[in-house]
């Protein structure tokens, strides 16, 4: 059994599936930030079996929620403080992605035009697809 | 409002409406529509050619007075010197007061519409929009048979690959009692994307024949496309099938009386020769009605006053 030390303050995302969590972790550019992050891999869990946990150092407006919920809105996000969770943020699709992810339609706009951000809208919700702003081609994950 | 035109569906069925009875007052009286433009500039922003899509925005023009300006290719506009759609666009602005733009790259006419301050057309990107196109078939339908709703649409010959079709199966799909008969061979049938986001959604009805023989006595309006060879998988299917969508003679004598054919143009072999002197042959009056809604719409997205 792996230790890893609790946190004063900062958040910790739980229920990750096992095996996503680096995915998460650049999806969200954790590496860019000055902070301490800790990523455990296949922990057990009853719910789950396996599954992954990122713990982050300090306030919430370290991590996008938005990026979170596209990920997976089903990853549970826990806010710490004084080594407390003092809240539980329900994740859901974001209705807009932008800089998050890149359209692949070779004959999009956003291939060739000079810094145009990357927007991506939630098209259909129920089968979670994001269509991209400017060709409306379908993000395929 | 600065409004712009990028989707076929930009527009309501009521602002559709308006418009195709304004390119029809527009047909029946010119010369009222003369000078409704007068020291209006158009811009056409043609980053890849397309004549017969340029001439018929120029024509357009022209008919209410306005005059024109743009360039027919990327290589004679900066594009090539590797200037963005927001920067062109921001230029152009200061130059004219609305423009039409042409692009190979899709979703560049909506960049263009974000930076402009001028109304911005798209008249075609890439295989996404090409929403005057869809107007015209409106038009053209709505002119020949006086109506948009209750009425049988034959779609025929790559329907896979056939942006119009989509486009126009969209923008029909909001009128009440349209039924498509879609003839096509099975390599290029419509795509699942489009018969559930746009017939099933819709609860349109609908059948899916190879035969267009079959179709034809059934319907009101034929709308006709080009099969090409390198859609086809072997050869031999393709000289097997490429027959059987071309509109001739001998299978116009199925159709109702009251049928007229469509096609976008141009043409190759789809359409005999013989067919044009029939009086059903409505594709070269299409480009006519495409001539007036064009007018209609740049006179609507200029808010110029019309009577």
């Amino acid at each position: 059994m792996l230790n890893i030390s609790g946190l004063t303050e900062g958040i910790v995302l739980d229920h990750i599936p096992a095996g996503k969590s680096m995915e998460i972790y650049r999806y969200m550019g954790l590496d860019k930030l000055d902070v301490q992050v800790a990523i455990i891999k296949n922990a057990r869990s009853s719910k789950m079996g396996k599954k992954d946990i990122i713990k982050i150092e300090g306030g919430l407006d370290n991590i996008d929620l938005d990026v979170l919920g596209f990920v997976d809105h089903n990853i549970t996000v826990n806010v710490i403080k004084n080594e407390k969770i003092i809240e539980k943020k329900k994740l859901s699709l974001p209705a807009k992605l932008t800089n998050v992810i890149k359209c692949r339609n070779p004959r999009c706009i956003s291939q060739i035009e000079q810094e145009l951000p990357q927007v991506f809208f939630l098209a259909d919700e129920e089968n979670e697809v994001y269509r991209c702003k400017y060709c409306e081609e379908k993000y395929r994950r | 409002m600065l409004r712009h035109l990028l989707n076929p569906m930009d527009l309501s069925v009521e602002e559709t409406a308006d418009l195709l009875a304004l390119a029809g007052k527009m047909e029946a009286n010119p010369s009222e529509y003369a000078h409704i433009c007068d020291g209006k500039k158009l811009a056409t922003l043609f980053y890849e050619p397309s004549t017969r899509t340029r001439l018929s925005f120029e024509a357009a023009m022209l008919n209410m007075g306005g005059s024109v300006l743009g360039f027919s290719s990327a290589d004679s506009s900066s594009a090539s010197k590797g200037e963005s759609v927001a920067d062109t666009i921001r230029v152009i602005s200061s130059y004219a007061d609305i423009c039409a733009m042409r692009h190979p790259k899709e979703g560049a006419p909506l960049v263009a519409a974000t930076h402009s301050l001028i109304p911005v057309i798209n008249a075609g990107d890439g295989g996404h929009q090409h929403p005057t196109q869809t107007l015209t078939d409106l038009s053209t339908i709505y002119h020949l048979k006086g109506r948009l709703d209750s009425l049988t649409i034959g779609l025929c010959g790559d329907l896979k690959f056939g942006r119009t079709v989509h486009s126009l199966m969209t923008a029909m799909s909001r009128y009440a009692n349209v039924r498509f008969v879609l003839i096509s061979p099975p390599e290029l049938k419509i795509p699942s994307y489009v018969r559930e986001s746009v017939l099933e959604r819709n609860n349109i009805p609908y059948t899916e024949v190879v035969s267009l023989e079959q179709a034809l006595p059934q319907l009101d309006i034929l709308y006709m496309t080009r099969v090409q060879r390198e859609r086809f998988f072997n050869e031999e299917e393709y000289i097997r099938m490429k027959d059987s969508y071309i509109l001739d003679r001998a299978k116009m004598a199925l159709a109702p009386e009251d049928m007229f054919v469509l096609h976008p143009l141009p043409r190759v072999n789809e359409i005999s020769v013989e067919v044009d002197s029939d009086p059903r042959a409505a594709y070269f009056r299409q480009a006519r009605y495409g001539v007036y809604v064009r007018m209609a719409l740049i006179a609507t997205l200029l808010e110029v006053k019309v009577c």
